[in-house]
This record gives C-alpha cells, structure tokens and sequence, in this order.
C-alpha cells in the first residue's frame, strides 16, 4: 500500500509540481491490483495499457509547463455501469457480454480533463440492484477489512478498491445506497450528490429517478475535490441542474460552529448497538466542536423504504427492457424475435435482476398502478416534504448509514427482504433528491468500520462537506490496516 | 333499419425538423439505412434524450393552427417489445398532451373536433427477408434505425364525423394545415402522414356509440375513403343479421380492397405507462406560443378566401374547386400575384390549377416571377393559349429559363401588331371573294381567314387578335 498513506490531494500537488510522475504512481497502483486484487476482486477489468497511456499524458503536460488538471495522476476506480469508450462495460451482468460502449460517460471525460487515471472497471451488484456485490455475475467483491465479509453494495468494487489501497479515489453510483453503504461497511468516505448535480450521461440506468454517480475516497477533503471535478451541468442530461455547481473543496475545513444538527432517532433505531452508538458519539463530537445538536423525529421516513421498493424496479423493468439480443450484448437463437428475446434475457439476467423486473412490471400493470405505482410517488411526495419540516429546524441530519457492520458473505444472499434492508436508512435521500454522505467514525464490537450519515436539503453540498469533516476528525481511530 | 357512420381519424405526422426528437441525428427520409443513428436514437446503455426544441415549436404551430389549447405538458414511457424499438419503450406524451381541445374547419364550414395533438418518437423500420418478404415465412428482419426517434405528433379528432367524404376532407384539410405550417410535407406515400379511422355504425337518430373498429395501413386519402366504406358495409352486414361487432385492430389491404383482423398479438398489450424520468417537463410560457403564433402564415381557409375575394362575388363552383386545389399545393402566392400585376384572375387561377398543378413537386419549383411573366404574357394576347401552357411546361422543365426568351426559342414570339395587319391584308387580298362574302355577313368565314393568318404566320400570330383585326377592317 505505498500510495495508501497519500490521499488524492497529495498525490496530485506531487504530480502536479513534478514531484512524482503519473506515471509511476499508475504503474504502483496497477503492481498493487496485480498483486492483491485476486483475492478481493475490487476490479472487473484492469485498464494496464490505457492507463499508463493516459498517465504519460498527464506527465507529458507537465513537462510542457500545463496544468494537466486537479486530479493529475490520481489513479481511479470505475464502477463497471459507468460507459467507456471502446472499453467493455458490463453492469456485472452476462447480458451485456461483449458490448463495448461507442462513448465516455460524461463523468468520464470530465476525470480524463482533470487529468485522472482510470486504472479499471470496478465490480458491481449486478445493474447496481443488490447490498454486498455478491449479485454480480463475474463473482463477489471481498472486504478489505474481513475477507470472509461482504463490501456492501452496489458499489463494492469501487469501495473497496478505495479501502484496500488500490486507488485514493473512486466513482459509484447510489440508486438507494449503493454509495453510501459500501462506504460505511469498507471504512472510506462516500458520499451521493444531489440529484441533477453530476451528469447522468453514460452511467446505464437503473432507476433514473434515483441514480446518482457520486465519489469515494479516503478523507472527506479528497472526496470534495472529487466531487467538484464532476459536478456541474451537462446539456446532455435534462435532467441535469441547469447551473454550475459552487466549489465546495476550498471550504471543507469551516467547521461546524453554530451547525444546526438534527440527530434523526428513525435513521438510527433499529440499528445494531455498536452502530447507534457510534452515532451519538458523532453527534457529541459536533456538539463539542459548537454544533447545535438535538434530536428529531420524522416517522415518515419509515415508508421510504416500500415505496423505493416499487419505483426503483418499475423504473428498472423499462430501462432494462433493451436489452433483449437485437442490437448488442448477448443473443441467445431462437424461433422468432419473441423467443429469441425470451431466451436472452433468460441466460443473460440473474436472479435479484429477474425479480426486479417482475415486480416494475407487475406495479406498473393495468389495474395495478394506483395502488403501486402511484401510491408510492404520493409516498415519495410525503418523505420530501417530511424532510422540509425537518430542515425548517436543522441545518443538516445525522444518523446511521448501515443498520449493521460488514456481514458474512452468503449470508443474506437468500433473504431478499433481509438484503433490502441494508437500504433502510439511505433510501429516504434517494426519493428526496437530497445530497447524503457516509463518514467513518470508528468500528463495531466485530473491529469492522462503521458509518455514520450525514444528510442535508438539496444543492447543500458545501455544509455536507464541512460537518462531515468535523466528524472524521473526531473519529476514534481509523480503521487502518485494511489493505495488510 | 338505417345506419348511421361514426368516424373518428387519428393521423400521425412526420415533424419536418432538421434534426431527430431526442438527439442530434438528421431527420431524413431515404437515406443510406443506419446512417443517421447515435448512442441516443439507437437507446444505448448510458444514453440519455434531450427535447428537440424546433420539433416543439412545429408541434405547437400545429396545436395554434388547430385552435388548440397549448398546455403544460410530459413525457411518459410506453412499453413493449418489439425490434424496431430500441429501447424497447417508446417515448411519447401520455396524460398530458402538448395541445388539446380544439378544431378543424372543413370546406364546407362543418367543424371537426380535435381531442388532442400529442408528440412522441418514430420507431425504426423493419424489413423482413427471404421467401417472399411476409413477416410469416421470413428468414431473417432487417432493422433500419434512421427512422427511430424521428418526431411525430399524433392529431386525434373526435368522432365527430359521418360520411367517407367528411373524412377524406378532414384529411385533406389537415394535411394542407400540416404542410401551411410547415410542420410537415405532408407526404402519404412516404409515410409522413399517417392516418388511421376509427368506425363504428349505430341506428340513424339514436346517441350511443357502437362498437368500433381501428383501421390501419391507409397510404392515401383514396385508400381511406375506400377502407372506410369497405369497412362500414362489413359491420351493416354483420348487424343486418344480428350479429355483434368486435372491437379490434383491422389491416388495410389496398389491393384485396378489403380489411382484415391484423394478429391478435399486437392486441394484447399492457403498454405500462408511467413518467419519462429521463426527461423535465414541458411548459410553453406565454411569450414562447406568442412567438410561435406570429412566426405562422395565414392557414388554407383564410389563403383560400383571400383568393376567393379576387373573383368578388363571381367565383363559380368550379372555380372554388379550382382555389381548393391551387391553396393545397401553396401555388396561391403565384395567382395572387399575377393578378396584382394585372392579369384577370380566372386565367391565373386556371393556369395555376390546370396546368401547374399537374406538374406536381416541379410545379411548386417554378419562381413566381416566370409564373406571372408567362400569364402577363398570356393575357397580352402575346402568347395563345395553347402556346402559353407549352411554354410553362418547359419553364417548369428548367426553372432557370426565362419564358420570354423560351417562348422566343419555341418560335412562339407574338408578330407585332404591323405585321399582324400586313399578313391579314396579304390573306385578304388573295382571297378576295371569301372576303366579299364576309363583309356582307357571313361571321363563320372569320375561321377561315384566321386560319389561312396562322398557316401564314407559320402559327405565330394570336388567333384572337386575327380576329379583332379582321372586325376592325369589316366595320
């Protein structure tokens, strides 16, 4: 882990000013994967030959005097649902078999402009539904800090690529969680935008209404950074916030002096009691460091998580709709186009993905969408405006990420209602639109990291940034050791 | 018993925008296939829509011209499989519709209702091949996406229609709407107006609707009003003898002249609808219809009353068949201005009707100018009738020409007046008998001598000013 104990700041001063070459710093990165990612399996595919490509790139402008960018020669990881341009892209899932994207992503071109180095493809619960990577068809991701433990997921490959020390930085995507708890459960920092702030473009959609692309890193100041390299609006998404986003990296260090912090009791009960009390040690560093902490209650939080349940899958049972043999990816033969479609999706889809389907498609059924459909979007309504009750007295939420620490790998894998609750206290920024944030702040009785959620109302990324600062710095001990 | 036809039509429209409904693909038609394709119209993972805001404004021209109420409106998402599909969900405007609530105004002044005038995406095109190319014994389909996020709005009128010629009409007047706004060409053959009729049959003078049938695959206003009467004399028979009529989906076929039931399968669909995440929605502000509504020229019944006011109160029927046929291909600016530079009306209507028209597309080409310069010259007596409509058959041919130069070429240049009178005086002086029995009274011998002028004049003279030349000498 030799580039373990420098964050993406560092590194790129160090590149920057020449101190370091890019190239070195990739190459070290790949021996790292190379050596110890067999057993982990953070990476779908390594990018060996792209990366050094790109990193004498960086080092050439350099040489030249330019600035090659914020993130020069910062090695990242890249969940496998992110497109990349004659690279394969594959969603962890066998459907999309030998398709390789004809474009970047738009987070993809804005890393490559920041002069980042994409060292891979990172592994994935299967088109980003699952909590513990272990739905992807290439086989599950282990955690770096227990190998018999999951990452948590969707995003566990880039989570945990971050916590092993194979890349100081990493992009996820969060639909219900699929950022923030693989960050609690691998001890990094992960953290979900607010919806339209950073471009959907080129990130294959699940739920397009949830999906957010979002950074994972070491420290809180590096995800900043990271953030601010991708944030911003991109006409190619209508969905995208159509204005620039304000930096939030040069004021991560406020503080959280006269912060109005509402600990939320219903992000917390329920939750193992390490976890809880993890939380209220967090809400007492605040408090120490000038915070106005108390506690609030939103009961409708509760309903979050039945109401993601039905418009994250009926939303996912039409976007994954194309993918039915005609044009890329797998094509099982058949009779006739019909079979033929059957077929392929058949083979090409897993389980968690297939029950998905049935359940979008069965909520969004004639006779059916008042009672599903609809009834979770009044659901949705409801959770917003619960939220602005509660930011009319808070200035930002706490509360737990995870309701437990890493579990065993095989050990939910059977219990779907089990799995989705992993999901429970994410959810609501999800329906929300909000920006939400997992910090680490010490371990369970187990030794494994925990994480705490900091959550804030719309476009409030800055103030997410600097309470979850004071957080880390408050933190008991970091969970180190994870790549050893 | 006595039935009654209810009608009912929903017409697809090509938008005639540059570019595709959701990305930066040329909108064309006849292209190499797969060639104006990208990650969006093909539906690529990762890729995402954006509305094309010139296929708006024409869906809102067509929404002001049909006295629509334009609205805040959405996308929503219609699901089913199909190859053509690339995304397998087709995006289109479901519960609330860009235009809705407003009217046509047939010829005759009868008003059909329009329910609404919605946007949404074309699908790609297939082409099955191998052992006769019918979808049942096809080997394999081919699959041309030039097509696929082409824009469309759908225009669906009450039912508010009772005959196959009211509905011909409608189709005529709203194509010509269609093709005034410039939202569209207009063109059936190639599918950029696509129409559908709903028909049903219920006992004359009662209110309740019957069970109707959606008739598909009509390619021309012939073929609809065919289908139409083919298909109201299938459900009179089958009511006549007390059978019901089921509700379903029917196929044109022109050639058969019949319709048929198309495959139950394309019935059965739950299309799922539910909002386009991927796209905000649209709201027209009152500034944006505004400029809209003042960018649109005059519509085909106020172009067709302003041709109407140069007769006054003379435009005969046929001539107001005439006007019909000059507004519909956009040939009225040229009428209307060859008689601003003095031509008569019925001359530049009848040449604009008659003979333009028959040109087709190479018709609609001719500059304005040659136009009136060919009637001016008409009129003038400087070219005969017969000469003119020659002459505007080749300015058509070749749209560079000017027609006095051409009508010089053709040998067609008109004698000037001196040599009209010598050439008459020479005819007259060799056949002095015929002439003496002119003068005293014998009119029909005028055919004679105007004959004898032109075989003279080797046809250049103007047979009607032989005439007048030949009255002039006898009185």
């Amino acid at each position: 882990m030799s580039d373990g104990t420098m964050g993406a700041v560092e590194l790129a001063a160090a590149v920057r000013s020449g101190a370091r070459s890019a190239r070195a710093v990739t190459e070290e990165a790949l021996a790292a994967v190379a050596a110890r990612d067999d057993e982990l399996h953070c990476f779908l595919r390594v990018l060996g030959d792209e990366a050094l490509e790109q990193a004498d790139a960086v080092d050439a402008a350099v040489a030249r005097g330019q600035d090659p960018g914020p993130l020069a020669g910062v090695p990242v990881g890249l969940k496998d649902n992110l497109c990349t341009r004659g690279i394969p892209t594959t969603c962890a899932s066998r459907i999309l078999d030998g398709w390789r994207p004809p474009y970047d992503a738009t987070v993809v071109r804005m890393l490559r402009q920041a002069g980042a180095i994409a060292v891979g493809k990172t592994n994935m619960d299967e088109f980003a539904m699952g909590s513990s990577t272990e739905n992807s068809a290439f086989g599950p991701t282990r955690n770096p800090h227990g190998r018999d433990r999951v990452p948590g997921g969707s995003s566990g490959g880039s989570a945990a690529a971050v916590a092993a020390g194979f890349t100081p930085i990493g992009l996820g995507s969060d639909t219900g969680g699929s950022i923030r708890q693989p960050a609690a459960l691998c001890g990094v920092v992960g953290m979900k935008p607010t919806y339209g702030r950073v471009s959907r473009y080129g990130l294959v959609a699940f739920a397009s209404s949830l999906d957010q692309i979002g950074p994972f890193a070491t420290t809180v100041e590096d995800a900043a950074l990271l953030f601010d390299v991708i944030a911003g609006h991109d006409p190619l998404d209508s969905t995208s916030l159509p204005y620039p986003s304000p930096p939030t990296f040069e004021s991560t260090g406020a503080g959280s002096e006269g912060v109005r912090v509402g600990v939320c009791t219903d992000l917390i009960d329920g939750c193992a009691p390490d976890v809880v009390a993890r939380v209220r040690e967090a809400a007492d560093a605040l408090s120490a460091a000038g915070a106005k902490v108390e506690e609030i209650r939103i009961p409708e939080l509760a309903y979050g998580l039945s109401a993601y349940y039905l418009i994250a899958p009926a939303e996912a049972s039409s976007n994954l709709a194309r993918y039915d043999g005609v044009r890329y990816g797998l094509r099982v033969d058949a009779e006739d186009a019909a079979a033929m479609n059957t077929a392929t999706r058949t083979a090409g889809f897993g389980a968690e993905v297939k029950r998905r389907i049935m359940l979008g498609t069965y909520a969004l059924s004639a006779g059916y969408y008042d009672a599903y459909y609809a009834q979770a979007q009044r659901v949705r309504t409801l959770v917003l405006e619960a939220f602005a009750r509660a930011y009319a007295s808070c200035d930002v939420l706490l509360g737990a990420t995870a309701p437990t620490t890493a579990f065993a790998l095989g050990e939910k894998v059977d219990d779907p209602m089990a799995m989705y609750m992993n999901d429970v206290c994410t959810i609501p920024s999800n329906l929300a639109g909000h920006p939400a944030l997992s910090v680490p702040f010490g371990t369970g009785g187990d030794g494994l990291p925990i994480g705490v959620q900091v959550l804030a109302p719309a476009l409030a990324e800055g103030l997410l940034f600097q309470v979850a600062r004071v957080v880390e710095a408050a933190a008991p001990s970091p969970a180190g050791g994870a790549g050893q | 018993m006595t039935w009654e036809m209810v009608i009912g039509l929903e017409v697809h429209c090509e938008l005639a925008s540059a570019t595709k409904l959701f990305c930066g693909c040329r909108n064309a038609f006849g292209d190499e296939p797969n060639t104006n394709i990208c990650p969006i119209c093909l539906g690529l993972p990762g890729s995402l829509p954006v509305l094309n805001a010139q296929a708006v404004e024409l869906a809102m021209r067509i929404g002001t011209a049909l006295h629509c109420e334009i609205r805040p409106s959405s996308f929503a998402r219609k699901n089913y499989f199909y190859p053509d599909q690339a995304k397998d969900y087709q995006i289109s405007q479901y519960d609330e519709p860009l235009n809705a609530g407003g009217w046509l105004e047939l010829p005759d002044g009868f008003r059909v209702g329009v329910t609404r005038a919605h946007m949404e995406e074309d699908t790609g095109k297939l082409t099955h091949v191998g052992e006769g190319g019918r979808i049942n014994s096809a080997h394999h389909a081919l699959v041309d996406y030039n097509r696929s996020g082409v824009p469309l709005v759908e225009i669906v009128s009450e039912p508010d229609m009772r005959s196959s010629a009211q509905a011909r009409d409608y189709a005529a007047e709203l194509r010509g709407i269609l093709m005034a706004t410039g939202a569209s060409d207009g063109r059936m053959e190639e599918g950029s107006m696509r129409v559908d009729a709903n028909v049903s049959l219920r006992p004359a003078g009662t209110t309740a609707f019957g069970t109707r049938c959606e008739i598909k695959n009509l390619n021309s206003l012939r073929s609809l009003g065919r289908a139409i009467e083919y298909e109201a004399a299938r459900q009179m028979a089958l009511l006549e003898s007390g059978e019901r009529v089921d509700q379903e989906t029917r196929h044109w076929d022109e050639a058969a002249g019949r319709t048929e039931p198309m495959r139950s399968k394309e019935e059965a669909n739950d299309y799922r609808y539910f909002p386009e995440p991927d796209l905000v929605p649209l709201v027209p502000d009152a500034a944006w219809q505004e400029r809209v509504r003042a960018a649109m020229g005059p519509m085909p019944a106020d172009r067709r009353a302003a041709l109407s006011a140069l007769f006054g109160d003379t435009a005969l029927g046929a001539q107001a068949d005439q006007i019909r046929a000059v507004v519909d291909l956009g040939l009225d600016t040229m009428v209307e201005q060859a008689v601003g530079a003095g031509v008569p009306a019925a001359l530049a209507l009848a040449r604009a009707a008659n003979e333009l028209a028959a040109e087709g597309d190479r018709g609609r080409a001719l500059p304005i100018g040659s136009f009136v310069t060919l009637v001016e010259m008409e009129a003038k007596g400087e070219l005969s009738a017969t000469q003119a409509k020659a002459v505007l058959r080749a300015a058509v041919a070749d749209v560079e020409r000017d027609p006095r130069q051409l009508a010089r070429e053709m040998g067609f240049e008109a004698l000037g007046a001196d040599t009209l009178a010598t050439a008459v005086a020479d005819v007259i002086a060799a056949h002095p008998d015929e002439w003496a029995r002119y003068m005293s009274g014998e009119d029909k011998l005028a055919g004679y001598f105007i004959n004898e002028v032109m075989t003279a004049t080797a046809n250049k003279a103007n047979g009607k000013e032989v005439a007048a030349e030949l009255r002039r000498l006898r009185d």
